[in-house]
């Protein structure tokens, strides 16, 4: 189970002087959140992204998640893939900032590969996100779409991998 | 932590941080190892941990290179549980924060036992009662210094074979090199020795270092400067990405015209160009192109094995429009004259030999070699990697180059210029020198033909890497067996018992007593009857130097697995067992031999050796000045060290060498001597593999991969994206086969038969295919012919064969046949 840093020395009874004997003060630590425990997984927000009907294929549809700060593209491939969802399990999501060190991706429709114009790495939507080329050690962050099929619309539910420059997925 | 690997712990304010250079490629990118007790986190406030980033908030673009692979929970011998962090160094000038794809990976490969590391070899291991068992290094060593005695005493030292490391970086590393060469060299006394990557004990430029040029002569800081820089044979954005990254695109951008305004003034200068000399289109070649625009990258697209007519052709052309720098052959070269007539090749003819038209050609004398605008000769820069060091006849191709470099004055202090290998993985020589003749002994042949009773496999898999392998393999295996089925038969034996049968073995039955030093089982160690346990840096304190003779240290923050140890450690436990034996029988002459080596740590290997070669017989890229390099002063200056050779200490502070050959070449002379290297067609081996199979198989690296992958083929990442090596094909020829993305094909030639995954590339041209080299699944080698220069350097490029679609295995369900070229 996770304990919050305050929570932790209180259990154990490791006081200032344990604490200090390795050089960290409770006081480096400001934050006083703790880590919520009912879920194996971060609290994804279910947002809705787009209308199937009104996606076309091969073209992108920006927006942001799970919040403004992170840019991320939906595609609509035309065909069935790994990770794809949908009528045609065609449409899959991916998170624009290259993993490698955070530029953002374009993606090439003629190729049909998100190419990073900062340290050339490629890569792959129709094969969950991954690296077909490149500097990153990690393939794309793979935005977890859900298909509602009454209202058939596509939700983004949650992130499978780290989105750069975060700590976690949820700031 | 969450399947989705999606979190990081942040090392707090006050968390351990020691320096280490990338384990891998020649650039020698520096990094900031961060160690911190388990269960502790600095804060998200950037004054609350020691990244000093702020993570309350997204961070842009360039400001981390942070993912989860840069992180790893490892567990000291002590017992203590830490959190680690291995991300570049942002103040290094090599990298400037930038990882690739393979050093990122670091803290992901550090031992606990968990994950790629669970392969790790932790304990010696022998191969006893019909199979492997964990050993002590007390009987490890019983059994090896026994067998190894016996052999010196009856046999000599020359039927002791070694295939032995000789870099820097991981596997290496000057502590490693002097330890196992005053072992192999000194101690043993033994001639008959190969490299890792090579069946003799040679060099990879006998050519460019006998007219007196060693091949690491410029900077990195040199590619910012030049007009012009030629990669020649060479992939750099998959080989020695962070040097092309940092150094050579900027200059391509037209970043460093300032820079080269302040440098060179009243000189013409503006933004550089790059001429490619390689039968493929590269990643490299499109990014080239993609970053600098396509009139300013040529890519001079050469028939196979034809280097030295192209190098001959462009000389012959640049004499006769005197584009040469009369001025610097008078005075620092000689043999010119002769050089330039037995090169001598007309532009038609050069353009018949190497398929590349003659309006190129000129192009490309223009760009490198006309004076500029102000009068100045092009400040040209040639670098040069595989494509010739592998190619036909390495010797003939290297002089033919360096021929070229000369009479242009592009090298020997001139700044934006030399002539350079771009290297493969990172350098750390010293050693006694090589007691063997020139050219050394051919070890794989030895090797088949029977000869040798012991070979001991140092950091290195022929079995994976090397010509004819299949072959290789084939008689290794054989020699093998026939040890393991005496020793299988000789149960309950002591250690000194194990002995007499073993060498009995190799001594009346033909067999080979095989022991592999390591960090993983690999094949060649599989085979065989011992395997002893290595290190990494980071696992202890290791020395290396980049492509640019920059040394540093990279220090020890963590315990090596189980009881596994520094090779510097394992040469010194060898040599003192055998000494031992000999003091128990006293030998008092013998025991002599294996002296010096009290070595507790390898700092202590490292002041034997690199720092003592201006006391005793040391070959060592230091230098006689090497005794100036010492530990405290290298962790002074970090992941910057110093370029070798040191010229001296000012203020306290170590002062280097930017650019070699200032003011004498390395002959007696002092002069650069031209060599005549006239092309003079197809090594014969070669030829005769040409004359009988229709593809040329050309091989070599792929960006992701290491080497011959020990990490990567333990690691998810790797495995899934390449599950088996690559085979590039084009369309007319995978169409004409009935091949598609995916499918599983076959390479043979009469050596042997290989399989790998095939892409379809469309810029391959016909009757030519491009496979990985020294893949752990389809391995390149088992098709290479056993063709070498006079050196006994292997032509790993020249080699055809057959293609032949085998079936579908499923691969284009998992892996991308997506373009890798980014245009």
């Amino acid at each position: 189970m996770t304990v919050s840093r305050r929570d932790f020395f209180k259990i154990t009874g490791a006081g200032t002087a344990a604490v200090s004997s390795i050089g960290l003060t409770t006081e480096a630590v400001a934050e006083t959140k703790t880590t919520a425990t009912n879920k194996a997984v971060l609290d994804y927000p279910a947002t809705l992204i787009a209308k199937v009907n009104d996606l076309k294929i091969n073209k992108p549809v920006m927006f942001g998640y799970p919040d403004n700060r992170s840019p991320c593209q939906l595609i609509k491939m035309g065909h069935a893939i790994p990770g794809g969802v949908g009528p045609e399990q065609d449409i899959v999501a991916y998170s624009s900032l290259c993993p490698h060190m955070g530029c953002p991706v374009m993606y090439d429709g003629d190729s049909r590969s998100f190419k990073c114009g900062c340290h050339f790495s490629v890569f792959d939507p129709e094969m969950e996100g991954q690296q077909v080329c490149g500097q990153a050690t990690e393939n794309m962050p793979r935005i977890e779409l859900i298909y509602d099929a009454k209202k058939d619309a596509v939700y983004a539910a949650g992130v499978h991998g780290l989105i750069y420059g975060r700590l976690a997925n949820i700031i | 932590m969450s399947e989705s690997n999606d979190r990081i712990p942040l090392p707090p304010k006050n968390a351990q941080i020691t320096n280490l250079v990338c384990h891998f490629c020649i650039v020698g990118c520096g990094y900031k190892a961060y160690k911190w007790p388990e269960n502790y986190e600095g804060g998200r406030k950037p004054d609350e941990n020691a990244l000093g980033l702020d993570f309350t908030q997204q961070l842009a673009p360039f400001q981390a290179c942070l993912t989860p692979k840069m992180v790893n929970k490892i567990k000291d011998n002590n017992g203590k549980r830490y959190n680690i962090m291995i991300v570049p160094d942002k103040n290094c000038v090599v990298n400037q924060g930038l990882a690739s794809t393979r050093g990122g990976m670091m803290a992901h490969l550090m031992y606990n036992g968990k994950g790629p590391s669970a392969s790790r070899l932790t304990h010696p291991e022998v191969y006893l009662g019909a199979n492997w068992t964990k050993t002590s290094w007390e009987q490890a060593l019983a059994i090896y210094s026994g067998v190894t005695k016996k052999i010196l005493d009856n046999d000599g030292p020359d039927e002791i074979f070694f295939n032995l490391f000789d870099h820097g970086g991981a596997g290496g590393g000057f502590e490693n090199t002097w330890g196992s060469g005053k072992l192999i060299f000194t101690a043993l006394g033994t001639k008959m020795v190969r490299i890792h990557n090579r069946p003799a004990y040679n060099s990879e430029c006998h050519a460019s270092r006998d007219m007196g040029i060693n091949e690491l002569n410029n900077s990195y800081e040199d590619a910012e400067l030049a007009d012009v820089i030629w990669s020649i044979g060479n992939n750099p954005y998959e080989s020695q990405t962070n040097y092309f990254l940092v150094h050579w695109l900027p200059n391509l951008q037209g970043g460093t015209t300032d820079k080269k305004k302040k440098w060179f003034p009243n000189e013409t200068v503006e933004r550089g160009r790059v001429i490619f000399v390689d039968p493929r289109r590269t990643t490299s070649i499109a990014i080239t192109e993609s970053v600098a625009g396509k009139d300013n990258v040529l890519h001079l697209e050469l028939n196979p094995g034809t280097d030295a007519a192209l190098f001959n052709g462009l000389l012959t052309y640049v004499v006769e429009q005197g584009w040469i720098d009369h001025k610097f052959i008078k005075e620092r070269t000689t043999g010119f004259e002769e050089a330039a007539k037995a090169n001598h090749m007309s532009l038609e003819e050069c353009s018949q030999i190497t398929g590349v038209p003659v309006e190129q050609i000129k192009k490309a004398a223009e760009w490198s070699y006309k004076p500029k605008a102000s009068g100045h000769m092009p400040r040209t820069m040639h670098a040069y990697e595989k494509g010739v060091i592998w190619g036909n006849d390495n010797y003939r191709i290297q002089s033919a180059i360096v021929d070229l470099v000369l009479a242009t004055g592009n090298v020997g202090g001139r700044r934006g210029a030399g002539v350079v290998r771009m290297g493969g993985h990172q350098e750390g020589y010293a050693r006694p020198p090589y007691p063997g003749p020139r050219p050394a002994f051919y070890i794989d042949e030895e090797i088949i033909a029977g000869k040798g009773k012991i070979l001991t496999t140092w950091a290195c898999d022929a079995f994976r890497t090397t010509v004819q392998a299949e072959n290789y393999r084939k008689a290794v295996i054989h020699r093998a067996n026939i040890v393991r089925d005496a020793i299988n038969n000789a149960r309950g034996a002591t250690n000194e018992q194990l002995v007499d049968v073993i060498y009995d073995a190799i001594t009346n039955k033909g067999g080979l007593f095989l022991v592999s030093i390591d960090i993983y089982r690999k094949p060649i160690g599989e085979a065989g009857h011992m395997i002893l346990p290595g290190a990494v840096p980071g696992e202890i304190d290791l020395t290396s130097m980049n492509g640019e003779r920059r040394i540093r240290l990279s220090e020890r923050f963590m315990d090596p697995p189980g009881i596994a140890k520094a090779d510097s450690l394992i040469a010194a436990d060898i040599a003192n067992a055998i000494k031992v034996r000999y003091e128990q029988e006293g030998n008092k002459k013998m025991a002599e031999r294996f002296e010096g080596f009290d070595w507790k740590t390898p700092e202590d290997a490292f002041n034997d050796g690199f720092r003592m070669a201006n006391k005793k017989d040391v070959d060592s890229q230091g230098g006689s000045t090497g005794d100036l390099v010492t530990y405290d002063r290298l962790r002074e200056l970090g992941n910057n060290g110093v370029q070798l050779p040191v010229k001296e200490i000012k203020d306290g502070k170590l002062i280097g060498t930017e650019v070699r050959y200032t003011e004498k070449f390395d002959t007696k002379d002092g002069r650069a001597k031209f060599l005549p290297a006239r092309y003079n067609g197809f090594l014969p081996l070669a030829q005769k593999e040409k004359d009988k199979y229709h593809f040329w198989i050309n091989n070599g690296r792929v960006n992701e991969l290491w080497q011959s992958q020990y990490n990567d083929e333990h690691v998810e990442f790797r495995v899934n994206r390449w599950p088996m090596s690559l085979v590039e094909i084009g369309a007319a020829d995978a169409k004409q086969l009935g091949i598609k993305n995916g499918d599983l094909v076959e390479i043979y030639n009469d050596y042997g038969s290989t399989q790998a995954m095939a892409h379809i590339v469309p810029t391959m041209k016909k009757g030519q295919v491009f496979m990985l080299a020294m893949g752990y699944d389809g391995t390149a080698g088992d098709v290479v012919t056993p063709a070498v220069d006079r050196n006994i350097v292997p032509y790993y490029k020249g080699t055809w064969g057959n293609v032949r679609r085998v079936g579908d295995a499923g691969f284009n369900k998992t892996v991308t046949f997506k373009s890798r070229q980014f245009i």
